[in-house]
């Protein structure tokens, strides 16, 4: 592991093309409501939406951050930012360490192949060998608890169970920092017991997590710092428990 | 090649659409990062590799025959249009059809890395918009499972050669890097085309025309020696036909191998020349939009 884990964001913004939409069916839309981002329009007529707006962030190694905010507040958005994923339209993105990321279950996934198949395709999506992943298999199938299911095509299984699946790969190969989206209300109440604990477990191996969710108990239990985002801004950040007051005081 | 903007890049209301992306961090060149994430993703074959595997299994997960299905109908094709167009032409058909069923065959391949050019991007869209992967990784499975269809085909190959009579000695190893030169051609197309038809998605409409019309302009189903001696139409040659279809030559470089002739030097010359045109063009291109197409998928 590298020394100096770490995830900084200097005055990032992020402004999205918005194509295909009728530019005049927004036109009453222009102003902020009180979901989703800024809508602007550039100098050349064409729509924007501004996702995340003078971001700045610095995220140590052993850093639990959650991160809250109402839908379309732009915690994806950053998280994709964090991942790599997107560049930013301004600022800059300094990030040290081993990216893995669950945003969506359904990455990777062959609907027609086998549980451990598709344990294979994610675990190589996020880089690692098809040697490594076959050498955690068990490990991996074991923290899945879907047994003999491993062996069925992945299009049987519900949306908890692939899930599961996807946990298990994200987690079992040693990641350095860990970047989770909103998903994980499909799972069940053992389940997101056993994803905390795993959760815990890796923040304590002094890796670097970063959570959006709508579940303020699951916050509270994982994550230390807390980072609102309103509208892409930051409108507060610091204590978990602060910020997520501070979000449920707000009119929603 | 310097961007000495690095924290300027902050417009407020700025048009990202025609915007460039933010600035690299310093000492670090776009370009640079354009070469990086061709060179990254052509070293973690393993990676393409498998997906390229998938991509064809998931295509025919649950049928017997699998990818062989698609040997089947090709050389279906080759053998009915071989006996007509042999008969129609006036053509010895033990020198007829082993030419249209190698045409087919790497005409398979061209047509099948553009067309899936244009997908490489937008249909990688849920693994773009998750994983930070060099984006050309995409590229690279895309030819990859376009070989792997080719060497299917390649049995129809086997089986004309062998029903005819055909041993293409040492000129046939000269396939081997025309072949290559193919696969050099089809991973800018796929950089370049998935690039623009992910910012622009009628590009694939306007691309399948073209390679519709390139499929009759080229000789596949008709020879190059029917032209020789026709009179000129319009006041133009009629063998220019060949002479500046860039896809005359990409075929040629494989076919004439396989038919056991070595490709004459223009065509060498013309795959070369695309080839270095088309990744001058693409790594301009890749340079300036790379990082925005996370955003256009």
């Amino acid at each position: 592991m590298s020394a100096d884990l770490s995830l900084r964001l200097d005055a990032v913004t992020v402004d999205f093309p918005v194509y295909g939409a009728d530019a005049r069916s927004l036109k009453n839309n222009l102003l902020r409501k009180g979901t989703g981002g800024l809508i602007g329009r550039g100098t050349d007529n064409r729509l924007s939406v501004r996702a995340l707006e003078d971001v700045t962030l610095a995220f140590e190694r052993g850093a639990r951050v959650g991160l809250v905010g109402a839908n379309g507040a732009g915690k994806t958005t950053l998280l994709r930012v964090l991942a790599g994923v997107y560049e930013p339209t301004g600022g800059r993105v300094r990030r040290r360490g081993r990216v893995a990321s669950l945003f969506d279950v359904s990455l990777g996934m062959e609907p027609d192949a086998t549980g451990y198949e598709n344990i294979v395709i994610r675990g190589v999506l996020l880089g690692h060998p098809p040697a490594r992943v076959r050498e955690r298999m068990d490990e991996i199938a074991a923290f899945t608890g879907l047994g003999d299911y491993l062996a069925m095509p992945v299009h049987t299984y519900s949306t908890g169970m692939a899930l599961r699946l996807a946990f298990a790969v994200c987690t079992c190969i040693a990641p350095e920092i860990l970047l989770m989206d909103e998903w994980i209300g499909v799972g069940d109440a053992a389940f997101i017991e056993k994803a905390g604990r795993r959760m815990e477990e890796f923040v304590d191996s002094a890796g670097l997590l970063v959570l959006a969710s709508h579940n303020p108990a699951l916050l509270e239990r994982v994550c230390a710092t807390g980072v609102l985002l309103d509208a892409g801004r930051v409108k507060a950040s610091g204590p978990i428990g602060d910020v997520l007051r501070r979000y449920e005081e707000r009119d929603v | 090649m310097q961007t000495a903007r690095a924290d300027a890049d902050i417009r407020p209301g700025g048009s990202p659409g025609a915007a460039p992306p933010s600035a690299p961090p310093p000492g670090v060149s776009r370009t640079a990062l354009a070469l990086d994430d061709v060179a990254e993703g052509a070293r973690a074959f393993h990676l393409w590799g498998l997906l390229g595997w998938q991509d064809i299994r998931r295509r025919y997960r649950r049928s017997k025959l699998g990818p062989f299905w698609l040997t089947i109908s090709m050389g279906v094709l080759v053998g009915t249009l071989g006996v007509l167009y042999a008969s129609l032409f006036n053509l010895e058909i033990a020198n007829y059809l082993p030419f249209v069923a190698v045409g087919f065959i790497v005409w398979g391949l061209i047509s099948g890395l553009i067309a899936d050019g244009c997908e490489t991007f937008i249909g990688a869209e849920g693994i773009v918009k998750q994983v930070n992967l060099p984006l050309s990784v995409h590229v690279y499975r895309a030819v990859w499972r376009n070989l792997i269809v080719f060497a299917h085909n390649a049995i129809i190959y086997v089986v004309v050669a062998v029903l005819f009579a055909i041993w293409p000695g040492w000129a046939g190893l000269l396939a081997l890097p025309g072949l290559a030169l193919l696969c050099l051609n089809g991973v800018w197309v796929g950089l370049l085309l998935g690039l623009v038809s992910a910012r622009f998605r009628d590009i694939s409409q306007i691309v399948v025309s073209i390679v519709q019309v390139s499929f009759f302009l080229t000789p596949i189903i008709w020879t190059p020696e029917l032209l020789s001696g026709r009179s000129s139409v319009l006041g133009v040659d009629p063998s220019l036909v060949l002479d500046v279809n860039p896809f005359f030559h990409l075929v040629e470089v494989v076919r004439a191998p396989l038919l056991g002739q070595a490709p004459a030097l223009l065509s060498w010359y013309a795959v070369l020349g695309v080839a270095g045109g088309g990744w001058l063009a693409t790594l301009v291109m890749y340079r300036r939009y790379r990082g925005r197409i996370a955003y256009w998928v």
